[in-house]
């Protein structure tokens, strides 16, 4: 070969191509591939809602079942009392990493309500957001039409350590939601405690928490106490108003 | 890291001459990545607490390995010597990051599992290691090769250390309960997980038994005095 490849212009211009090159292969494959990515983020989305009023059904299928069980999409502000927006479209955990960098207060978020009809049994399904041990950690409870009893939940987290803190995505953790009660029969908020484990609980507000995933069941416990007040406010004041709960 | 001194393959040589065979066995037993050249190690311990998890991180190895051997065996004359790390890091997490885009796009629930271990790959020595001691001195064909089997000769450690952290710690085998739930003391049985099991630490006592195994069965691996 002719030419010098250690001379200082040929390893600049290699390292520059190399890059712009590798660069450009990413990009490309990223933005076509965008689209089919989204699209599973939004049928999981659906497929989760759905999980969480126990209706199983594959992501392919979630988009149809979807429609045809959940009947509207609607946003309540921190008093619980319902706003304008879109309930689908609002992305919870952004808003929650917003109000957790202090960009916006906790008196302007809003949140998302699904009213779904499951069979005959109206139920709403309500987004919690919150913070595990590695990351975010989300998941959906749905509530009953009297405003407290859980009827099912789905978990789900970015990286919790797996046979940890992750298993609170599975049945073991989630089974024990259904049942439970996030008030008092008078009314009073208690929400969902989450126990450190060990101990069989038999508190109608609380549930086992996973041995060994601490500071994860910690992050479920903050998240739910939090979130599940503002929905208890929704609750009560839909009984005032009667606005939501016809049909 | 340097330890293999392979010779160019010669012309004409067919595709699964002994030589070209040599390149996928060798590192199964003799000159394994884990257990032999200790490469690899810190994902051998990250990800081996599941079956399906050690199977998929070895699938992605597969495709980074294989597919960097031969990019960098392609450019082998043309990269500068100075700077040829930084362009196989360069190559090697370009195509990390291309597999995290592929696995996003189409087998979502998988890239759920391993998203966070994907990422890992880039610092999995194996690959810079095969790169630097292999593919920067070797033909395209052959560097796929060594790809190949440097690949299975990790990933058949995996699985092994994998399938008795799975077994010993949660008591299922790829997510399948083999130990029946009624064993269990909290079921009013007499049986515990192990949680030891569970813990990284653990992965490196079991590596610690597979070389042992290996060393008493494999005399070509004992060294002499």
């Amino acid at each position: 070969m002719a030419f010098d490849k250690n001379s200082n212009g040929f390893t600049f211009g290699f390292a520059t191509v190399l890059v712009v090159v590798v660069g450009t292969l990413l990009a490309v494959t990223y933005m076509g591939l965008k689209p089919a990515y989204d699209e599973n983020v939004r049928r999981e989305k659906m497929q989760n809602i759905l999980g969480a009023m126990g209706v199983e059904v594959d992501r392919d299928a979630a988009p149809a079942r979807y429609q045809e069980l959940v009947k509207s999409a609607f946003l309540v502000d921190a008093n619980g009392k319902p706003v304008d927006g879109d309930g689908f479209a609002l992305d919870v955990l952004k808003q929650y990493k917003a109000w957790k960098a202090g960009e916006i207060e906790a008196g302007d978020m809003v949140y998302p309500v699904y009213e779904a009809d499951k069979e005959g049994t109206k139920l709403y399904v309500l987004p919690v957001v919150g913070t595990g041990l590695w990351g975010p950690i989300w998941g959906y409870l749905s509530v009953e039409d009297d405003g407290r009893t859980v009827h099912g939940s789905l978990f789900d987290h970015k990286g919790e350590t797996p046979g940890l803190g992750a298993e609170i995505a599975t049945p073991m953790f989630e089974d024990q939601f259904p049942d439970k009660t996030i008030t008092e029969a008078d009314g009073t908020y208690t929400g969902i405690k989450v126990y450190k484990g060990g101990s069989q609980t038999t508190d109608p507000h609380g549930v086992d928490g996973i041995s060994g995933g601490t500071i994860t069941s910690d992050g479920v416990d903050e998240m739910l106490q939090r979130t599940l007040a503002v929905y208890v406010d929704f609750f009560q004041s839909r009984n005032g108003t009667n606005s939501y709960s016809q049909r | 890291m340097s330890t293999d001194t392979a010779t160019p393959a010669a012309p004409k040589e067919g595709l699964f001459s002994k030589k070209n065979r040599k390149l996928i066995t060798d590192p199964l037993d003799d000159n394994n990545p884990i257990t032999v050249q200790v490469l690899g190690i810190c994902s051998a311990l990250a990800i081996t607490v599941k079956i399906e998890n050690a199977l998929v991180m070895s699938i992605s190895v597969l495709f980074v390995l294989v597919f960097g051997n031969m990019a960098v065996s392609a450019l082998r004359n043309l990269i500068p010597s100075r700077i040829r790390i930084i362009a196989q890091l360069v190559i090697a997490a370009g195509l990390v990051t291309l597999v995290d885009i592929l696995l996003k796009a189409y087998v979502y629930d998988v890239s759920k599992q391993v998203g966070v271990y994907v990422g890992l790959i880039i610092t999995n020595c194996i690959i810079m290691g095969r790169f630097e001691a292999y593919a920067m001195g070797n033909k395209v064909l052959p560097s796929a090769m060594d790809g190949i089997g440097n690949t299975l000769g990790y990933a058949w450690i995996l699985v092994v250390v994998a399938f008795f952290r799975e077994l010993f710690g949660s008591g299922t085998l790829m997510g399948f309960r083999v130990i029946p739930e009624s064993l269990y003391s909290t079921e009013g049985g007499f049986y515990f997980n192990n949680n030891m099991m569970i813990l990284p630490p653990m992965a490196l006592v079991l590596v610690g038994i597979i070389i042992w195994v290996q060393r008493s069965r494999n005399t070509k691996l004992l060294e002499e005095g």
